[in-house]
């Protein structure tokens, strides 16, 4: 009874401050995704004019041709290779941030990982165009060092989608893997080491479970964005660069049909949803 | 219970909208944005003439168009419309008829662009034709040694991976046409248009959507031919100084006709027909052209009072030309849907 008591006193308390978060979330985030979950049952927008009527053809439509899924499976894959090499590219810098580098040198460091966030996404991806084309800096760089001619044009290919993906999102790995690295306690580390385990064993045994939260974490702010993304792709990837995403945005930007972009979007939405659930155990048991 | 009530709503909305917004002496005017009729100088010199004050709306794309003029009747005063849309837009009684004996320019309008069987429906003008212009195919100079003549160039082995195509499928499809002999506004043969795409593919660099993308990918000597809009060839040429000229094919080329209509309903149809009038004069045209870059005037007297060499006077005034486009004419949204889901098949398989 007291117990209660006190609970419900903690939430009366708690409310005012919750209430701007919760209030800008639902005018925010639930009514217009409310609007689209509507939408994507309608024959046409009711703000077209037209007569419109519910129907579930925009989600039969995503079965009906062979296209989509094998687009929903190439964004898959997408995410999977961008999350990969994010795994690859962050974990060390983020242990080498959080258990190497102290002091003036360690936030020397930091500052050149969260940079990229402070630049406008597109401006981002612009500069990699001019990188990866023939011609571009990366050709003519390699091309005045080394002593053979070599023609290096990834612009508009699927490694350009990659290289700009894996740009944009790395740092999001090396923050969440840094949090959980740095808590944990060296004399964790040092009696692992004192027991006789090498250094591998240490790694293996001690450090990666104990920072296997910040690894999830990582994955899957990043494997959720690149699943849906259609900028990168469509900038970098020329005639491979058609997505799953850029499809959708073709359905709103295109052609104004936004029934089936909306459709086509909560499909992916119970695809990622469905792939986080049946992870989630695995990762669970794994951390 | 909730959908009548959300209809009504969005309609209250937009009546309120309306009523608020249009009141007279003011021009509203719905165009592509940076399309000659949002240029500052255009409006400031209407509006010391005529006294009416313009306020500008753009959209993205045709489909926007028409929901903008059906969910905000009495809003627009003046809209541009693809002639290939005048007939749906009339059809729902989105547009009214126009007066033309209060333009003066309108006795100038060429007579073939005039009488349109897209733009006049029993007797009756719901659209002023106001430029036109091709989708035909540009090279960069820097590859060639003289301009090609056949469509056949953009298939030639010799430019693998250094050709473009715009992402649309209405173009991309109608190209596919051309390419195979066949009328644009009647393919027969659609798998025809559809092999010669798929073989096209493998060619391509990557799809433009922007003047931007092409710009760029020639002052970078990335490509060497593509789709091209003519006015954008031109500007390109000379307002950028890059090294291109527009190819208009042998087989043919995909022209498109831009109108001015006025919505049912339209608050100051007076101003409306002044800013027509406007858009339609020969000193409106000329400072277009040479300060920004334009399509051709369907005003000949427009065109007349270019230079002589001029890109729009000269090549798109040729006779020769004349008789190789083809005008796009009205697609239903049938055909829009299977064109698309076409040009969404060969963008997957070239994966």
């Amino acid at each position: 009874m007291a117990a209660q008591g006190t609970s419900r006193s903690g939430l009366s308390s708690a409310l005012p401050l919750l209430a701007p978060a919760y209030l800008w979330l639902t005018a925010a985030i639930f009514l217009p995704l409310s609007a689209m979950v509507f939408f994507s049952f309608m024959t046409d927008l009711p703000l077209s004019g037209k007569p419109w009527a519910f129907t579930l053809g925009n989600y039969a439509a995503f079965f009906s041709q062979s296209l989509y899924l094998t687009l929903l499976l190439a964004s898959l894959r997408l995410g999977l290779e961008v999350t990969l090499w994010c795994v690859i590219i962050g974990y060390p810098a983020a242990y080498v941030l959080a258990k190497v580098l102290k002091g003036r040198s360690r936030e020397a460091i930091f500052l050149l990982v969260i940079l990229p966030f402070w630049s406008n996404g597109l401006v981002r991806i612009f500069s990699w165009a001019m990188v990866l084309r023939e011609g571009g800096i990366l050709d003519t760089a390699l091309n005045a060092v080394l002593p053979f001619k070599i023609n290096i044009d990834l612009m508009y290919s699927y490694p350009a989608v990659i290289i700009g993906l894996v740009h944009s999102y790395v740092p999001y790995m090396v923050l969440t893997c840094y949090l959980t690295l740095q808590a944990i306690d060296d004399s964790l580390i040092e009696a692992g080491r004192s027991l006789g385990a090498s250094r591998l064993q240490v790694l293996k045994r001690v450090i990666i479970p104990l920072s296997m939260p910040g690894l999830v974490a990582g994955a899957a702010l990043i494997f959720v964005p690149v699943v849906g993304s259609f900028m990168e792709p469509r900038i970098l990837g020329g005639r491979t660069g058609t997505f799953y995403g850029t499809i959708i945005e073709d359905q709103f930007v295109a052609v104004f049909n936004w029934p089936l972009g909306a459709a086509l979007s909560f499909i992916l939405l119970a695809v990622v949803l469905v792939i986080l659930a049946v992870a989630s155990p695995v990762l669970k048991r794994a951390a | 219970m909730r959908m009548p009530r959300l209809t009504a709503f969005l309609t209250a909305t937009s009546v309120i909208a309306s009523v608020l917004a249009a009141s007279a002496g003011e021009v509203h005017v719905l165009n592509w944005k940076g399309y000659g009729a949002d240029e500052p100088w255009a409006v400031e010199a209407f509006e010391k003439a005529t006294g009416n004050k313009v306020i500008n709306d753009f959209f993205n794309s045709e489909q926007e168009m028409l929901t903008k003029i059906r969910t905000n009747p009495g809003l627009y005063d003046v809209v541009m419309i693809n002639a290939a849309f005048n007939d749906q837009a009339m059809a729902e009684k989105l547009i009214q008829p126009i007066d033309v004996s209060k333009l003066s320019n309108y006795a100038n309008i060429s007579p073939d662009k005039a009488s349109s069987p897209m733009l006049d429906h029993d007797g009756k003008v719901y659209g002023v034709p106001w430029v036109w212009g091709l989708t035909a195919l540009a090279i960069n100079e820097k590859s060639f040694d003289k301009p090609p003549t056949s469509i056949a160039e953009m298939w030639n082995a010799a430019h693998k991976g250094r050709v473009v195509i715009r992402d649309d499928a209405v173009e991309a499809v109608q190209f596919g046409a051309i390419a195979t002999g066949q009328n644009i506004n009647d393919i027969k043969d659609m798998e025809a248009v559809k092999a010669k795409l798929t073989s096209l593919m493998p060619q391509i660099k990557t799809f433009w959507s922007s003047e931007n993308d092409w710009n760029q990918m020639v002052a970078s000597n990335q490509i060497d031919i593509g789709t091209y809009w003519s006015g954008s060839a031109d500007r390109a040429k000379t307002h950028f100084k890059l090294p291109v000229s527009l190819v208009i094919p042998q087989e043919g080329a995909v022209a498109w006709l831009d109108a001015f209509s006025i919505p049912a309903g339209s608050k100051n149809v007076e101003g409306a027909e002044a800013f027509i009038n406007y858009m339609i004069d020969p000193k409106f045209y000329v400072e277009w052209v040479t300060k920004v870059g334009a399509p051709v005037s369907a005003n000949t007297k427009a065109v007349e009072a270019l230079p002589e060499d001029a890109f729009n006077r000269k090549v798109m005034g040729d006779p020769e030309v004349a008789k190789r486009i083809q005008f796009q004419a009205p697609i239903t949204d049938k055909q829009r849907e299977a064109y698309l889901a076409l040009w969404q098949q060969l963008k997957v398989d070239v994966k």
